[in-house]
């Protein structure tokens, strides 16, 4: 095989593996805060759908993945709304979520079925671009790519490095403690709960404008459930997830050329490869270092309702 | 809160540091705080003393910011301030000490102090700070250890080293000696007492008297919410304090006047159990034999083996051969909680909430979880609920639960009313041999008092008792004998008569001399025996 092939491989497994990565660290981001929003498919096909609709009427991808990333941070902020605010089960509300966004995302979209746009630029670089082998892995992506990319970075960067991120991750290991040490545990939560909406509008976002570049219903085909699996199965850890997600993008690109090539396998096993694949591998992983317990947020799930 | 009222002028002596008037604090119809006043100096450590429910905890979080009083003020220095957060509360320089300590568990020990701290202080200049305020003051920790690895004591530590970062003027402690040992508890009074002496003012919040006595020259006594006296401790006696607390003439338990010895009931034959979980002790060949009549205490610090030497004897956990629990003779080890309670063994763990009962359950379902074996509470498999509510009635009765409703959940009653149900419940059925971990944990001293009670009278009626408990006061009041759990070995029992609460004091702490705290195997002190040196 060839270098140029090798990269052809590699370039699709970073475009298949970008939607997981942004819509799996928002949700990474939301959980670490204790909250679980269960409802990150419908976030991400809301987004797909609006994303698609305000491009097509603005002619302007920037815009559409603006509006896909606005229209994931509204639904995510009734969630927050709900949970965080009125203490409802995150569970039930999460799964509600899901069923909304698909609902309206379908209504979003209704006049834009069959409809086609080019897909986002990619960026070329004169010279760098075209270098033989690397050129196209490394600086031949459309702006989402990058942005999934340097999202991992800093939400490493955040939790890790920042301040607000230790309150964060205190928040999610104890929200009972925190408040009492007078961390505004509500308030950061909520905000958490709207960038994991942003960050699955945006991954919507992705799909339509990017990744196959036309609205479908339901187009999102249960990445957002594979991107809340990715987070528990990496431990919450940010560069896992990214790991996590390049695995299933590979994994996806290899069944699709397995499927092209006739093994005498049937297409539904091949198609449930990546998913088999992806899970497999990050519980090797997350058995490899058992210490202190679970590596969940402590909080997770659990509902904070302060006397005052 | 502007429009309120001025405080009222200085009654004697210099502007305290901090005071509350006319504090008030509703919850819907409940008044936890009604029309409290409270003043606290620089320099003095001010004792607040009242039993559970008295309204102590709510005025602390009035005057750390967590709560917002219905009425009245606080003030500083004589200004009224208001205390809407928290880090309000920090920046005029009140720091606090939980007692359910407000920790992250999974953090380590530098993040959870970051927390609070200015922002820029992180990373190394933060540890240095640590470090250097341990030496100090001798409180030593290791920054970078995860919480959840962490002893009580430790856990302690972080919290007022955490406080003192911050220079507080006032430090408030809720129940601080509750979870250490007399050892720790003796380090935490030096640090105090030095607190005291740099001019610092001190909240004191305590239940037990002895410690107030030793420590405060002021007391604020609180019941039913309201402010009913105030004194110097070290001129009452802890009796009168207590009267002073309860409203009542506390009773004392009765000593039994005579002890039968009874035939042996409950033995435990060389019982080893490996850790059932990560943080968890194994028991190391434990042996102990009880003869009805007898109360055997087992003294031991949280997190040596306590709840496992519980489930070992109650069956939620199995002994490897059967002969290593027996009951009356019969080999037991290989059965389980039901069957050992129909050959008349009655179990309360520790944990209110969750072990003993379900806090979302009415108190009559929670009669039926623990008395299902043994009681006749269903009948071709269906419950007879009015059997479950006489027999909680009859529970409720027995021992004075006080509680809101006719069957209420149990979660809504109190730590002491709840504990008061769930012994007697086991009590009720008489049975022959009762094990009961840290039966008066965080209850109130009237509570407390009628529960040893209870437990006494029972032991006189023929029943072999154990009770595992952190409480050396508790555990010399009734205990026949008493052992010490230290890192899941259990030192031979001695006659309470014959040993002092320093010697059991010293094996809990798993070392004979003062000072031995590294260079012991942890296992060799529990070893020797009890007998105090003359």
């Amino acid at each position: 095989m060839s270098l140029d092939i090798l990269q052809m491989v590699l370039v699709t497994v970073l475009t298949a593996a970008t939607p997981l990565i942004l819509a799996a660290i928002g949700e990474l981001v939301v959980e670490r805060s204790g909250v679980l929003n269960l409802g990150v498919e419908g976030m991400m096909v809301l987004g797909a759908a609006a994303g698609f609709a305000v491009a097509t009427e603005t002619g302007s991808t920037l815009l559409g993945a603006l509006g896909g990333a606005g229209s994931g941070l509204l639904l995510a902020a009734l969630f927050g709304l709900l949970t965080v605010g009125l203490a409802a089960n995150q569970v039930a509300a999460g799964l509600a979520l899901t069923i909304l966004g698909l609902g309206l995302s379908g209504l979003v979209g209704a006049g834009y079925v069959g409809m086609k746009r080019d897909p986002a630029p990619h960026l070329h670089l004169p010279g760098l671009t075209d270098l033989p082998g690397i050129g196209h892995l490394l600086f031949g992506h459309d702006a989402f790519v990058y942005a999934a990319l340097l999202l991992v970075a800093g939400t490493w960067w955040f939790l890790w490095r920042s301040r607000a991120g230790l309150s964060l991750r205190a928040i999610g290991d104890d929200h009972t403690a925190t408040h009492a040490l007078g961390l505004k545990v509500r308030r950061i939560r909520f905000l958490a709960v709207l960038f994991g909406g942003a960050c699955a509008g945006l991954a919507g976002a992705y799909l339509s404008l990017a990744y196959t570049p036309f609205w479908a219903p339901a187009m999102t085909a249960g990445r957002g459930w594979i991107a809340l699996a990715l987070v528990v199965f990496a431990s919450w850890q940010p560069l896992r997830v990214a790991a996590g997600a390049l695995l299933f993008g590979g994994a996806t690109v290899l069944q699709l050329h397995a499927q092209a090539a006739g093994l005498g396998l049937p297409g539904q096993l091949l198609s449930a490869m990546p998913y088999l694949a992806t899970i497999l591998a990050l519980v090797l992983l997350s058995l490899g270092r058992r210490r202190g317990g679970s590596p969940a947020p402590a909080a997770l799930g659990r509902v904070f309702a302060p006397s005052r | 809160m502007d429009a309120a009222p001025a405080p009222p002028g200085p009654r004697e002596g210099p502007t305290p540091l901090f005071g509350a008037y006319g504090i008030v604090k509703r919850f819907g119809d409940f008044t936890a705080n009604d029309r409290i006043d409270l003043e606290i100096r620089a320099g003095e450590i001010h004792a607040l003393l009242g039993e559970n429910g008295a309204g102590k905890s709510t005025l602390m979080k009035i005057l750390y910011g967590l709560l917002e009083p219905t009425e009245g003020v606080v003030t500083h220095q004589g200004d009224i301030v208001r205390l809407a957060n928290p880090e309000a509360a920090r920046a005029l320089g009140i720091g606090m000490v939980f007692q359910h300590f407000s920790l992250c568990e999974n953090l380590t020990v530098a993040e959870n102090i970051a927390l609070v701290m200015p922002a820029a202080l992180t990373g190394r200049a933060l540890a240095e700070r640590i470090a250097r305020l341990g030496q100090d003051y001798g409180l030593h920790l290791d920054p970078a250890r995860p919480v959840w690895s962490l002893s009580a004591g430790e856990r302690q530590r972080i919290e007022i080293v955490r406080c003192l970062l911050q220079d507080p003027k006032l430090v408030i402690l809720d129940e601080p000696t509750s979870v250490l040992t007399p050892g720790e508890a003796e380090a935490l009074f030096s640090v105090l007492e030095r607190l005291r002496d740099e001019g610092r003012a001190l909240l004191y919040i305590s239940h037990r008297l002895d410690e107030v006595r030793r420590l405060c020259s002021r007391a604020t006594i609180l019941r039913a919410g309201r402010v009913v006296g105030s004194c110097n401790p070290r001129a009452e006696t802890a009796r009168s304090l207590a009267a002073m607390m309860v409203g009542t003439q506390v009773n004392e338990v009765q000593p039994r006047a005579a002890r039968r010895a009874g035939a042996v009931r409950l033995v435990l034959d060389r019982l080893s159990l490996p850790a059932p979980g990560l943080h968890a002790t194994p028991l190391r060949d434990i042996s102990l034999s009880v003869a009805g009549g007898e109360i055997l205490g087992i003294a031991g610090i949280a997190g040596n083996g306590q709840p496992e030497l519980f489930d070992a004897l109650s069956g939620e956990s199995q002994a490897p051969v059967p002969e290593a629990v027996r009951l009356d003779g019969r080999p037991v080890g290989h059965l389980g909680i039901n069957a050992r309670r129909r050959l008349g063994a009655g179990f309360v763990p520790e944990e209110r909430n969750g072990h003993a009962a379900i806090p979302q359950m009415s108190l009559s379902d929670n009669a039926l979880l623990s008395r299902h074996a043994t009681a006749p509470l269903s009948r071709f498999g269906l419950l007879r609920r009015a059997r479950a509510r006489e027999l909680a009635r009859r529970v409720i009765e027995a021992f004075d639960v006080r509680k809101a409703g006719p069957d209420p959940a149990a979660g809504t009653l109190s730590g002491g009313n709840l504990q008061k149900f769930v012994v007697g419940r086991e009590i009720l059925a008489e049975p022959g041999i009762l094990v009961i971990n840290q039966p008066t944990w965080g209850v109130d001293a009237a509570a407390a008092a009628q529960l040893r009670q209870a437990v006494l009278d029972l032991a006189g009626r023929g029943c072999a008792v154990v009770v595992i408990s952190q409480d050396l006061d508790e555990l010399f009041e009734i205990a026949d004998s008493i052992a010490v759990l230290h890192d899941g070995l259990l030192s031979p029992p001695v006659p309470a008569g014959a040993t002092s609460r320093a010697a059991v004091g010293l094996l809990m702490g798993g070392a004979e001399e003062t000072g031995a705290e590294a260079g012991e195997t942890p296992a060799a002190p529990a070893r020797r025996a009890l007998v105090q040196v003359p």
